[in-house]
């Protein structure tokens, strides 16, 4: 029997229509938008001005604080404009606007760097180049990765935890990643155990990715500190204290880190950006993003540029089919529905789902009938009626004590509700008041 | 039969007569002394428990009328002036004096001028559309439509329109609580100066857009173009992120600022139309594209 994590779940069908396509490389797109705030934090300061000439990877936009990030220029070219772009939060947010240079080879280079096996950075080094490289979680959070990897001195690691679980539906980028650079993730693992000062590390997959589990372990054989572990399929396994749950069998207390159990999660995107930083001075540029939806020609896993219209993507797909409805950053479960193509893809932005009419439509919204499906499937053991009920009665702080605030988000309770009741959406507006109450007491 | 008549007689009065006792010895003994005062004001305070005033209800409204030294910061919107004055005189203090207000939403986003461009579907409150996107149209500052404020609002002073997707403050209702004012999201309802004929001229949009991307998500947008700035006799429009605000203290309601507006954006409510006296008893006001603004109940135009 495969492990998998203690409370609640759900099965959404899987569609990983993309699963057997090799990531493509996208070339540069004439004109890119990069957002300030691509990670969660205190965004980025700019510090390029309107015509100035920026090359690849030269810091555009400066951390504003400890938890932020660098933000660097995907392309070379000029800044066009400062301005305000709808992002995927449905809002306009500040932008820098380059125009890629034409005539400029590096923004057309395929660069496929050798395999750099040997460490040569002190731990210190180590987590300065991956602040200083803008790396954030690309799991979907982009928490600034510098953060987890300063630990404090009263905490004591034992375990580095790979994510390479991709439970949300649709999506293959970590899959095909882990696939076609598995190598470089070792090494990455490696290098983050190095920082960590840890000599055990787990990589978690689920066993949907079956070659990607046989190849880790072809790889780590000779490695005894790394080991693969096969998990049973089961969303939102991906979730941190889902996936510590599942390995290691324990439980981060509540309003608590993994830290605090000793552990550091890490995405496979993330490890592969660390690696490309590490042995090859390369920032956060770049990433893998699945283009799917069932009625495209042709859905695939791109290498995209940060900054790059979600538009072009479509254009690279086939076009946008007859009939959608909805476009998604992100998977189907825990996606944001965008406005409109113009969004830039971020760090965050692990794939664009392309739904149409059957699908996209959310139904007419019935009586709860207590049959108590979403506390069975909550995995943080909520009960997510009850937390509904509370915030749509404005009973927040009531709402506080039972716990809103350690839910994750991850719509397994709407996904259930026979009754279509939209219990993520009442319980999001509730942690975000509830979170302004509590900051508004300090 | 008379024997059980007198016996039940009998028995009713001696236990009433022993719960008085018992009533009377526990009233005294755990009596709570309560300032007669709180509960005088308490009688001329309007009886709303709106909480517009700051205080959940009225009679904790009238504790801390009665409490506080001084009370030249507390005031009850909904009685205005005439009560804060009885309290006053009830209770000796001063009071200060404001002008009435009412509620104005500063949006004219309808569907025909502002299109939607997108669908939303969940659930059917303001706040919670406001915090997943910026709205079913290209405008993220103005009236989401899902009715945040009807339903904040205690005096059925509010409806929301079905032909243009927008809320309607009905002025001879509004008491001017300002729980609207809380209730919605993106801050489009104001109190403004109420004057005896319900006269305002105000900017119906807040868009702090640059005047193209503006004009291009809701025709009556604010552009910024300045125009009613440079109109204006007595500096009471300033300009401050492409958008105007009209200052109501130094408004003299001149109107000198509505025909200039290209997008007619500025809305003027109630003034009568030149030279044409007339009585009316509901009077649906309507602006030139013909959509309907405000209804109010005039009685002497």
């Amino acid at each position: 029997m495969l492990k998998t994590f203690s409370k609640g779940g759900i099965h959404p069908p899987e569609n990983k229509l993309t699963s057997s396509k090799n990531i493509k490389r996208l070339s540069a797109p004439k004109v890119v938008y990069v957002p300030i705030a691509q990670h969660i934090g205190i965004p980025a300061e700019i510090v390029v001005d309107r015509k100035d000439k920026v090359e690849i990877g030269q810091v555009i936009a400066k951390s504003g604080g400890f938890v932020s990030s660098n933000i660097h220029s995907p392309v070379a070219g000029t800044v066009t404009k400062l301005d305000m772009v709808i992002d995927s939060s449905g809002y306009k947010k500040q932008c820098i606007v380059i125009r890629t240079d034409a005539k400029n080879e590096a923004n057309f280079q395929e660069v496929d760097y050798p395999l750099k096996k040997e460490i040569t950075l002190e731990p210190a080094e180590i987590v300065k180049r991956i602040s200083d490289f803008g790396i954030v979680g690309l799991g979907g959070a982009t928490f600034p990765s510098h953060v987890k990897l300063n630990v404090k001195e009263d905490k004591k690691m034992d375990c580095l935890i790979i994510n390479g679980v991709e439970c949300e539906p649709y999506l293959t980028a970590d899959h095909r990643l882990m696939l076609e650079k598995g190598e470089e993730i070792v090494v990455g693992i490696k290098i983050l155990m190095k920082a960590l000062h840890v000599n055990k590390a787990v990589i978690g997959i689920e066993d949907n990715k079956h070659d990607a589990v046989e190849l880790f372990k072809r790889l780590t054989a000779d490695e005894k500190e790394i080991q693969v572990a096969a998990l049973q399929v089961k969303y939102p396994q991906g979730g941190e204290k889902q996936l510590i749950s599942a390995i290691l069998n324990r439980e981060v207390p509540k309003n608590g880190l993994p830290m605090d159990v000793g552990v550091v999660v890490n995405n496979v995107g993330t490890v592969f950006a660390i690696y490309e930083a590490i042995q090859h001075n390369k920032p956060l540029i770049e990433r893998v993003v699945t283009v799917t939806g069932k009625k495209l020609d042709n859905p695939s896993n791109f290498w995209v540029k940060i900054g790059t219209p979600i538009k072009d993507l479509i254009e690279e797909v086939g076009g946008m089919p007859e009939g959608t409805r909805k476009i998604i950053n992100g998977g189907p479960m825990m996606g944001k529905a965008i406005k409109n193509t113009d969004v830039p893809v971020t760090k965050g932005t692990s794939g664009i789902l392309i739904v149409n009419e059957d699908e996209a439509c959310r139904g007419e919204v019935k009586n709860c009938i207590r049959c108590g499906e979403c506390v069975n499937v909550c995995p943080m053991g909520l009960e997510p009626h009850l937390l509904m009920n509370l915030t749509e009665k404005g009973m927040y702080e009531k709402a506080a004590q039972e716990d809103i605030m350690t839910c994750i988000e991850c719509g397994s309770c709407s996904y259930v509700c026979p009754s279509n009741r939209p219990l993520l959406d009442y319980i999001r507006f509730g942690k975000n008041i509830t979170k302004n109450l509590a900051s508004s007491k300090n | 039969m008379n024997e059980s008549i007198l016996n039940s007689v009998l028995l009713l009065v001696s236990l009433g007569a022993v719960t008085a006792l018992v009533l009377y010895v526990v009233s005294k003994k755990f009596y709570v002394y309560e300032d007669p005062l709180i509960a005088e004001v308490e009688d001329l305070l309007p009886g709303a428990n709106c909480a517009g005033c700051g205080s959940p209800g009225c009679k904790s409204f009238a504790e801390k009328l009665v409490g506080t030294e001084d009370i030249s910061d507390l005031f009850c919107p909904v009685g205005g002036n005439d009560t804060m004055k009885l309290v006053a005189e009830a209770l000796g203090k001063e009071v200060a004096e404001k002008d009435p207000t009412v509620a104005v939403v500063r949006c004219q986003g309808s569907c025909e001028v502002r299109p939607k461009t997108t669908e939303y579907q969940g659930p059917k409150s303001c706040a919670i559309s406001a915090m997943i996107y910026s709205g079913e149209t290209d405008c993220q500052y103005g009236c989401l439509g899902d009715g945040d404020c009807v339903t904040a609002c205690k005096f059925d002073a509010m409806f929301m329109d079905e032909t243009t997707g927008l809320p309607i403050v009905i002025t001879d209702k509004c008491t001017s609580c300002g729980m609207c004012v809380e209730a919605c999201p993106r801050d489009i309802i104001e109190m403004r100066p109420k004057n005896k004929r319900d006269l305002k001229v105000y900017v119906g949009c807040l868009n702090e857009e640059k005047g193209g991307i503006a004009k291009k998500a809701c025709s009556v947008a604010c552009i910024g173009c300045s125009k009613c700035e440079d109109v204006c006799p007595k500096d009471a429009i300033t300009m401050v992120n492409n958008l105007a605000y009209i200052d109501p203290e130094y408004c003299t309601l001149c109107r000198k600022c509505v025909p200039v507006c290209p997008t007619h954006s500025i809305i003027e409510t109630n003034f009568p139309p030149p030279k044409v006296k007339k009585v009316v008893e509901k009077k649906v006001e309507a602006d030139p594209s013909g959509e309907v603004k405000s209804v109010n109940l005039v009685k002497d135009a």
